[in-house]
């Protein structure tokens, strides 16, 4: 694991007052005016009996790349799933806390888990597009929650998507192939602008470049960069290097617990925690 | 092996594999020499009718007579019609069982659904004989002249007739299809589930999803519930009223070809009688054959292509331990 | 917000017809367990299981004949079948991926689906044909095609099974393949292969269609397997086919006697590999 030296390329950040926060502690934000797009407070979460989230307390900001870092088996797949309820689909989970995602309350009752979902696109560790054409995986979403109803729309809005997620030009040339025969890297890009495709105002990904070549996560980073205008962004990484490029707040995981969360600069190059100045140094891994 | 002068050793290598080859050939033949002595014991008949068996509706052995049509009729109509109940329950069963069962009740369902698959063909006979077609018999006493005026109602309520033997095959069907069914759709990747999930799915279109990755498998298993049907005898006989006429109406009782071989195979005093029975005997084997074979191949291919054809342009990374 | 209502409604209603699909299965179930048990229970008593069939109208008739002729056919059957499925199993575990092996697991799932009444054709002209004679042999023969492509591939299954660590050892010790296959593989999948063939049994001694111009029927108690012989699940079709009340009950009680067999050997295989699942994975 290399060392952190360098800080993060300057790309205009603008300087939002980050929300530091201990596993005890409570969030704040330094500017009230804005209301955090996620605020989690005191998570908890379990499979079955085992707990994989012990007391989290983390907001995450609007139009940010926040990035989830920590060794194997810290939690932040768990806690980046929960945001979204993904974790119903696996029998024997609970959570307790408040997670309030968006103007939603995630885990209360009267929530339709539906409508959250529709609002939050998680992109996947590994790309899994649907065995159908490219233009019918971007549509699915969008028939779906009946976005657009028109056939004109429906093919501007395929264009556009494919158009943010960098894919386009690649593939607007046989948008009714199947899409299982696309590249790696470019079945990724799909995934990201079929998640795209209904405009949700977060967007959720669980490591996407892992499973991808070197140029193929450039790809996607720069991606992600991009989309950071437009879209709250939270991002699982195990590679320390990629939360340093793409992100601007990172908050560190370890063993179920939030060791710390800040601007991404601080935490790589002045941690205030010694298990997290451990971790980014590579003293483990 | 060292020591050794023969080309091979007794209880060696070679041995074995020869011993048990040759019982894996014997399986081999066995199905060729099924083939080989339809063929054999039908070519009377054959070259007697030729492909105007196939054709023939009068199946009268007394004159020397021998059309085979009804019962070709018979036993797709039944089969059909067993396919058209059966389908949504099997497919039903298959979604409940993988998608909805709560874990305590998924074993003992599965259990019950197996069971009737386990209950023996002439068992179903004697129920569908003395308790099924006395309750269709009534069925159609009370149905309503409207209905009764359609072709596919008219004639006398006998009670033994195609919609009873269409009832009991369908019962029949049903666990072979959907056991069939919920190993395919267990076969699908939970990626794909969650994909439909996270873009605001509801439970039924991220079944659906997963029913659209699984469509190839979905329709073998179908075509093996149909296979299974057009083969059954005894619960058919005991229903169908064992009459070779060709007709659209479900009262009338009609034939299978299963059906008629069981019934008249040991009556058939002259060789071309046994001939025609044969050849019978033989397009059932081979429409049954061809039907399980396209079945087991979709089958399969769902099974095994379920993981995308692309591959990387570099090596995959050691994917990380889920968080 | 009418179309999410719609879409929850639907996946609800879906969910609904899923659940109503098992009941609907299991009705049928129901009403045959009910109809056979309350049928059978009130022909079914101690004559049944001794008497020879009587003639119509006389009392005390039994199956005692058809009983010991379903166990003479079935046990030929698997005389027949066990060693031939079992020895094609290893072939199509021990060398999985050659072409042979292919081919005779694709003739093992063709042969599984092969009318059973085309398998009575098939023996009728092998057997019964050339020496112009119905035999209880015919009818064992007739059992035991039909049992070999099930043992072969549950065998063949529970071989893959077997850890590969298992053969490694014997191998590295000095065993030949085939020295490993029976001294040890074979052991350590018996269990398996016995519950294997148990469930092949239980399916074969049900079937009606092979032995009816195989075995034939006897009226007679007898036990030569040169003789037509009286089987259980023939006799029940013969009697149910009859006009008489009384061969009727005797019919159901015979129904009976089958779906106690098929059950018993149902659950107790189900138990077994439960009990096996648990031994060899060390839970």
């Amino acid at each position: 694991m290399a060392m952190v030296t360098d800080t993060p390329r300057d790309r205009g950040i603008q300087r939002t007052p980050p929300t530091v926060t201990k596993s005890e502690g409570r969030a704040k934000s330094a500017d009230p005016s804005q209301v955090p797009a996620i605020h989690v407070e005191g998570l908890n979460f379990y499979y079955g009996a085992k707990k994989a989230l012990e007391n989290v307390t983390l907001s995450i900001q609007r139009n940010q790349v926040t990035a989830l870092m920590g060794p194997s088996g810290c939690g932040k797949s768990t806690f980046l799933r929960a945001l979204n309820r993904m974790n119903d689909v696996i029998p024997g989970t609970r959570a307790e806390g408040v997670v309030r995602v968006l103007d939603l309350d995630a885990y209360a009752k009267s929530t339709d888990v539906v409508a959250l979902r529709r609002r939050v696109g998680m992109v996947f560790q590994k790309s899994n597009p649907f065995p159908k054409s490219i233009f019918e995986n971007i549509a699915y979403g969008i028939r779906l929650n009946k976005v657009v109803t028109d056939r004109d729309g429906l093919n501007q809005r395929v264009e556009d998507s494919l158009r943010e997620a960098a894919l386009w030009d690649e593939v607007k040339d046989r948008l009714h192939e199947s899409a299982i025969a696309l590249s790696g890297g470019q079945q990724q890009r799909l995934c990201i602008a079929r998640a795209l495709a209904i405009r949700p105002e977060v967007l959720l990904m669980d490591e996407p470049a892992s499973a991808l070549d070197p140029i193929a996560t450039q790809r996607i980073e720069e991606l992600i960069f991009k989309l950071r205008t437009d879209y709250t962004i939270v991002i699982v990484t195990h590679n320390l290097q990629q939360a340093a490029r793409v992100s601007q707040i990172t908050a560190f995981f370890w063993l179920g617990r939030l060791i710390e969360a800040g601007l991404t600069e601080e935490i790589f190059t002045n941690p205030k925690q010694k298990l997290t100045e451990d971790y980014v140094t590579g003293r483990f891994g | 092996m060292p020591g050794t002068r023969l080309p091979f050793r007794l209880g060696g290598d070679l041995s074995f594999r020869i011993f048990t080859g040759f019982f894996a050939l014997l399986l081999i033949v066995i199905v060729v020499a099924i083939g080989a002595e339809l063929w054999r014991n039908s070519l009377l008949s054959i070259q007697k009718f030729g492909f105007n068996f196939w054709v023939t509706r009068i199946w009268d052995p007394v004159a020397g007579e021998f059309g085979a049509l009804p019962f070709i009729w018979g036993t797709l109509y039944s089969a059909i019609l067993a396919l058209v109940l059966s389908t949504p329950v099997s497919l039903g069963i298959a979604i409940f069982l993988s998608e909805m069962a709560p874990g305590w009740a998924r074993q003992p369902l599965v259990f019950l659904t197996e069971l009737l698959a386990a209950i023996p063909s002439i068992v179903y006979g004697v129920w569908g004989a003395f308790v099924l077609a006395p309750w269709v018999r009534s069925l159609q006493v009370h149905m309503p002249d409207a209905l009764r005026a359609t072709p596919f109602f008219s004639g006398p309520p006998l009670g033994y007739g195609m919609l009873a033997a269409g009832l009991i095959l369908s019962v029949m069907v049903i666990p072979y299809s959907a056991s069939v069914a919920r190993e395919v759709l267990k076969a699908v990747p939970l990626a794909q589930r969650e994909a439909a999930y996270a873009l605001g799915a509801t439970r039924w279109e991220a079944i659906r999803a997963a029913l659209f990755f699984a469509r190839t498998g979905i329709v073998g298993a179908v075509m093996l519930g149909f296979g299974r049907a057009l083969g059954e005898t005894m619960a058919v006989t005991m229903v169908i009223g064992n009459s070779p006429q060709v007709s659209w109406s479900l009262n009338a009782p009609q034939y299978t070809m299963a059906a008629v071989i069981a019934n008249e195979f040991t009556e058939a005093a002259d060789d071309l009688y046994l001939n025609a029975l044969v050849e019978i005997g033989l397009v059932l084997f081979a429409i049954t054959l061809v039907i399980n074979m396209c079945s087991r191949l979709l089958i399969m291919s769902m099974t095994r292509s379920r993981r995308p054809k692309a591959q990387d342009e570099a090596p995959v990374l050691p994917e990380p331990k889920a968080a | 917000m009418n179309l999410a209502f719609r879409r929850r409604v639907l996946s609800a209603a879906v969910t609904g017809f899923c659940g109503l699909s098992i009941l609907v299965a299991l009705v049928p179930l129901g009403l045959i367990f009910f109809f056979v048990i309350s049928q059978g229970i009130r022909a079914l008593n101690f004559e049944f299981f001794t008497n020879m069939p009587q003639p119509v109208g006389e009392p005390g008739g039994g199956m005692a004949n058809a009983i010991v002729g379903s166990l003479i056919v079935t046990g030929i059957g698997a005389i027949f079948a066990i060693p031939i499925g079992i020895l094609c199993g290893v072939y199509a575990a021990e060398y999985a991926g050659s072409r042979l092996a292919a081919t005779v697991r694709f003739a093992a799932d063709t042969l599984n689906g092969v009318p059973s009444i085309v398998i009575g054709v098939f023996i009728y002209s092998l057997v019964v044909l050339p020496i112009r004679q119905f035999t209880a042999i015919a009818g064992g023969v007739a059992l035991g095609v039909m049992m070999i492509p099930i043992i072969a591939r549950s065998t063949e299954e529970l071989l893959l099974l077997v850890p590969g660590g298992l053969r490694e050892a014997s191998l590295a010790l000095g065993a030949t393949r085939g020295r490993a296959m029976f001294s040890v593989i074979l052991p350590a999948a018996f269990p398996g292969i016995v519950t294997g063939i148990m469930l092949a049994l239980s399916r074969i001694a049900g079937e009606t269609a092979p032995l009816l111009f195989t075995a034939l029927n006897n009226r007679f108690f007898s036990t030569r397997l040169d003789q037509p012989i009286s089987t259980l699940t023939v006799q029940v079709y013969t009697y149910a086919n009859s006009p008489y009340d009384d061969w009727h009950r005797q019919a159901w009680a015979g129904a009976l006697v089958l779906v106690s067999i098929v059950l018993l050997c149902s659950l107790l295989a189900r138990v077994a590999t439960r009990r096996l699942e648990r031994l060899q994975v060390g839970r």
